[in-house]
């Protein structure tokens, strides 16, 4: 009832991340301004030239109960568009988000006696460590799609977005490569030695 | 007849938004267009499609079917209204200040956790997107091998050395997370599904369980401090030869029953949070019995009584996870009608795959 406020704060920098996605870019770069444009030249190139081709899921693991963590379990239909290294690291660190979101300890216990003391009135006026820890999720995300994954022609999506079940990979394909491209890193590089 | 059917350019279809004026008027039409597309698009609570109500623009949430709510608010409003009007005064006068100060203080903590529990998303788990309810459709395709006898749709997994299986929701297309429950009341997923509380209007789940507790703990104390209060009232009238308490008898009866069927549901889930069980895990008695000739044992449960407690009761707050407030995508604000799943752009063929990018309710941004 009390969660006005964190939620939609919390899920207005998940929804940020849609600028990025290929299919927001065209306005989204009109809105974002000249300070960032060197970011997006791969986005840009992308933009004209990608098309959604598919989506890759990695599930939940439960080995170790009900806290949020992700399968580290490379997809093969990622073995040609990115460094096994690359997303192994991504899902351990953001693995390591979640378990300091969801640690109990000292500081959550204290966080969950005040507000029971306050009947929870106190998160009208502050975030959740979780809330503060899902922005920080966030933020990660946005940043290795910029480095990592859009000039690779991927999209990580924020598994807030989808219930916390799934880490969505989307795969774009740029019309001016072949399906076939040998190298996962250079996607732009060879459409550009294409034109 | 072939002849009667027209070949629809899509580029001269009318734009679907009626409020964006036909050509620009000036610099400030352009920035008014995303502002008006703003307030024109539906927000997530509106196409939700479970069985609930929002109120305040998706800010509360409730169960569609409130249940006995209003007789447990009737209940506990008439009951601490006639006890706070009859019984305070007198006890005032005879015993001590405390009494109606005490009272209060226990009334507004059972008002409070009534309606958190009440008004909060109880752990729903958002329905899985039509692409990844088709890549769960193809792993259960693979999985089967070309069988004649389809397998139940069920996966197993280990869970702290306990395997546990975990089923596929046919509603929401999704294999439930361990632990969660689709609640046929409310017709949504619940994490860690408690139960279906009547008296509260809700499920009870991950997000709303320790409100519930503390609402029928302090309801407990509550009820058994009226009850002996009504009955000191009694007593002390009863001295001094006063016959006039017919208001009483109310108070007694609502008190004696509640009670006894209160404090026996408070002790009954204090003995579920200290061993972190379910109601419905215990109800099935999913974790007592042998399976396959090993006892099963809880798996969730930290093996420590205190810590049980505390994960349950004053551990993190998860968040919410169906984003009543959120924005639907442009792309699904042409989706009519509320119940319905939302409907995202399938990927079949590549040719169809180029149009999951455009806009169809932007109008061509003149930027772009």
């Amino acid at each position: 009832m009390f969660e006005t406020k964190t939620s939609s704060s919390a899920f207005g920098n998940y929804n940020s991340m849609w600028m990025y996605t290929l299919k927001n870019v065209g306005l989204d770069f009109v809105r974002k301004g000249t300070s960032q444009h060197s970011r997006f030249h791969n986005l840009q190139e992308l933009r004209h030239s990608a098309s959604l081709t598919t989506k890759v899921f990695i599930q939940r693991d439960y080995s170790e109960g009900t806290i949020c963590r992700f399968q580290s379990k490379f997809p093969s239909e990622l073995d040609n568009r990115i460094e096994r290294s690359l997303l192994e690291e991504t899902v351990k660190t953001l693995n390591s988000y979640y378990v300091e979101a969801e640690k109990i300890g000292g500081q959550s216990y204290m966080e969950g006696c005040l507000a029971c003391a306050t009947a929870y009135f106190v998160f009208l006026c502050m975030e959740t460590r979780y809330e503060k820890v899902l922005k920080k999720i966030s933020g990660y995300i946005q940043e290795q799609n910029e480095k990592i994954y859009a000039p690779r022609g991927l999209l990580l999506t924020d598994p807030i977005e989808r219930g916390m079940r799934v880490l969505e990979i989307s795969v774009y394909e740029d019309h001016g490569c072949s399906s076939s491209s040998p190298s996962s890193s250079s996607v732009s590089s060879a459409c550009s030695t294409a034109r | 007849m072939k002849n009667d059917y027209q070949q629809i350019d899509p580029k001269t279809l009318p734009m679907p938004a009626p409020s964006h004026p036909p050509a620009p008027r000036g610099g400030d039409q352009e920035e008014r267009q995303p502002q008006e597309q703003r307030r024109k698009a539906r927000r997530k609570w509106q196409v939700f499609p479970g069985r609930n109500r929002f109120f305040c623009d998706g800010r509360i949430i409730l169960a569609r079917k409130s249940g006995v709510l209003p007789l447990t608010l009737g209940l506990i409003l008439v009951t601490s209204g006639l006890f706070f009007v009859f019984d305070c005064p007198f006890l005032v006068q005879h015993l001590t200040m405390c009494v109606p100060v005490i009272g209060g203080v226990l009334f507004v903590f059972v008002l409070i956790t009534l309606l958190q529990t009440t008004l909060t998303d109880p752990g729903i788990l958002p329905r899985a997107t039509p692409d990844e309810a088709a890549d769960i459709e193809k792993q259960i395709d693979e999985s089967r091998n070309g069988g004649y006898q389809s397998p139940p749709r069920t996966r197993e997994v280990e869970i702290n050395g306990q395997v546990v299986k975990l089923k596929y929701c046919p509603t929401c297309k999704m294999f439930r997370p361990p632990r969660t429950s689709h609640c046929r009341v409310c017709d949504n997923c619940v994490e860690r599904f408690d139960h279906h509380c009547p008296w509260v209007g809700n499920c009870v789940g991950k997000r709303n369980y320790r409100f519930f507790y503390f609402f029928i703990v302090s309801l407990s104390f509550h009820t058994a401090f009226i009850f002996g209060c009504v009955t000191t009232h009694l007593a002390l009238m009863i001295q001094e030869h006063e016959t006039s308490f017919s208001h009483m008898d109310l108070e007694l009866v609502v008190c004696f029953f509640s009670v006894w069927s209160i404090v026996g549901l408070s002790g009954f889930h204090t003995y579920l949070v200290a061993s972190n069980r379910t109601t419905n895990e215990d109800i099935k008695g999913s974790w007592s019995g042998k399976s396959g000739g090993e006892p099963v044992t809880n798996p969730y449960s930290h093996r420590n009584i205190c810590k049980n407690c505390c994960s349950i009761l004053c551990g993190p707050m998860p968040p919410s996870l169906i984003d009543r407030r959120g924005f639907l995508p442009e792309d699904e604000c042409v989706q009519t009608g509320d119940g319905g799943d939302i409907e995202l752009p399938v990927l079949t063929t590549k040719n169809e795959i180029n149009m999951v990018g455009k806009h169809p309710c932007l109008p061509l941004h003149p930027a772009v």
